[in-house]
């Protein structure tokens, strides 16, 4: 097994290390290559009963920073706070920030940006030449423990997310890359913030009661709303919950995103 | 250089100017910015049922009503256009011509001129309301995004997807949307149709 895997991983980084090298000298390094497989989401997709095919790809090792995201809006002030139109981002948009282009104290450099909406994240990412990570690329990838590549049934492991979340989000952020690498290097996919994911609004689950059993709403087409194969799961439960809520124009204190890049 | 040759000069350019532009000005009045709200901040090229390749600002200058679908869907794609239709069908024959009609799809993989075509003929559509085009791919989350449309491919190439109408006035900001689909619309909506479109 163990064979099977390294041989894409080692493609996988000889490909994605020049293309990285390309946009910056400091974008080396700064993405894991994931070797991909058949993964089981916690999400029931009627239509992959057996697991998603996930395809090698890489991601981001941390969560981009405020200094990250200011670097961007010194080449496009278009999605300045004061710049951007408000159908990509609502007025709370970098709120936190001393200024337009300014960090300041509640928006340290080595912190992860926050109050970012979906559009400016994409954005982001595509300024790099990069993407958004799918939520079947996401939730593969935060399914790692330091040592193991699913560690979702380790009940230790659950409650150590678990904790997290019910920390209170008025505390400070800490910095990005504190906690220690996943199995595949990357840091922070848990307890840390909450990230947008390409297709955050594929993630349909409805969780407005009164439309069940009414198909002649037709608000769902074809099979419908997503559900949940494994409730024990909360943590990513909640993550799933959180980005069904919300629009592509919205923000959060706690919600940060990362790229990914598919392997060529 | 003297007061009077700058003014000169600047006459110049300014002449220069309108001359280059007299040609356009009879296809397109000097659009006004967008406001910040317009669906329409979002540059996306669309390729319509005749080939034609334009940004959707061109569709600027009246209220329209926008959803997403994709040709190949069996169930709810046709029950779209039939909303569509209906809405159509609770106005005067003025007011459906100060009313455009867009259909986005969400499946440029499959979509082109050709397939969109078939549909226009199949539902007798007047192409000078309806528009139906594909957008490039990497375009469609952020179109579905501006428009509040949840969508998820299946592997088996259909979509799920969040179905309605959504009516934007002429400067693309939404005015309503309903999620009622099918050939009773909505009245609230038929309502706020009407007044986008005026009497």
């Amino acid at each position: 097994m163990r064979k099977r895997l390294t041989a894409p991983l080692l493609v996988l980084g000889l490909v994605v290390l020049p293309l990285a090298g390309l946009a910056a000298g400091v974008v080396a390094g700064r993405y894991a290559g994931l070797p991909g497989g058949q993964f089981k989401s916690v999400l029931r997709y009627e239509d992959a009963k057996n697991g998603v095919r996930i395809k090698p790809f890489a991601l981001m090792r941390k969560p981009v920073t405020n200094a990250d995201f200011l670097a961007f809006l010194k080449r496009h002030p278009e999605w300045r706070r004061d710049r951007v139109s408000s159908v990509f981002a609502e007025s709370r948009y970098l709120s936190h920030w001393a200024g337009p282009d300014k960090l300041g104290p509640n928006a340290l450099p080595d912190r992860p940006v926050v109050w970012v909406s979906w559009f400016a994240a994409d954005a982001y990412c595509s300024w790099l030449g990069a993407r958004l990570p799918t939520w079947n690329e996401w939730e593969y990838a935060a399914a790692a423990d330091e040592t193991h590549r699913d560690a979702r049934q380790d009940p230790a492991w659950r409650e150590r997310i678990l904790g997290w979340y019910s920390r209170s989000s008025r505390d400070a952020l800490p910095r990005v890359g504190m906690q220690a690498a996943n199995a595949y290097g990357v840091h922070d996919l848990h307890g840390l913030v909450w990230e947008w994911t390409e297709d955050a609004s594929s993630l349909m689950v409805d969780s407005d009661n009164r439309t069940q059993g009414d198909p002649d709403r037709g608000k769902f087409c074809g099979a419908g709303a997503l559900s949940m194969d494994d409730r024990e799961n909360y943590a990513v439960m909640m993550r799933v919950a959180m980005l069904s809520s919300l629009e592509g124009r919205d923000t959060t204190a706690n919600m940060g995103f990362r790229c990914a890049r598919s392997a060529p | 250089m003297t007061m009077l040759s700058m003014k000169h000069l600047l006459r110049g350019i300014a002449a220069t100017v309108l001359l280059g532009f007299a040609g356009l000005a009879c296809a397109a009045q000097p659009a006004p910015p967008l406001p910040g709200d317009s669906i329409y901040q979002l540059p996306l090229p669309l390729t319509d049922s005749q080939g034609q390749t334009l940004d959707w600002r061109a569709l600027r200058g009246k209220p329209r009503l926008v959803s997403m679908f994709y040709t190949s869907c069996q169930y709810i794609c046709p029950l779209i256009i039939e909303s569509g239709k209906a809405v159509e069908r609770q106005l005067t024959p003025a007011q459906q011509k100060r009313l455009g009609v867009l259909l986005v799809s969400m499946d440029p993989a499959r979509d082109n001129p050709a397939t969109l075509k078939k549909v226009v003929d199949q539902r007798k559509l007047d192409l000078t309301r309806w528009t139906l085009a594909t957008p490039p791919a990497n375009d469609v989350r952020s179109v579905a995004a501006v428009l509040g449309i949840r969508y998820r491919q299946l592997a088996d190439g259909e979509f799920n997807h969040s179905s309605m109408l959504i009516l934007v006035d002429a400067n693309g900001r939404i005015l309503a949307r309903t999620e009622k689909i099918g050939t009773q619309p909505d009245p609230d909506f038929v309502a706020a149709v009407r007044k986008a479109v005026g009497g």
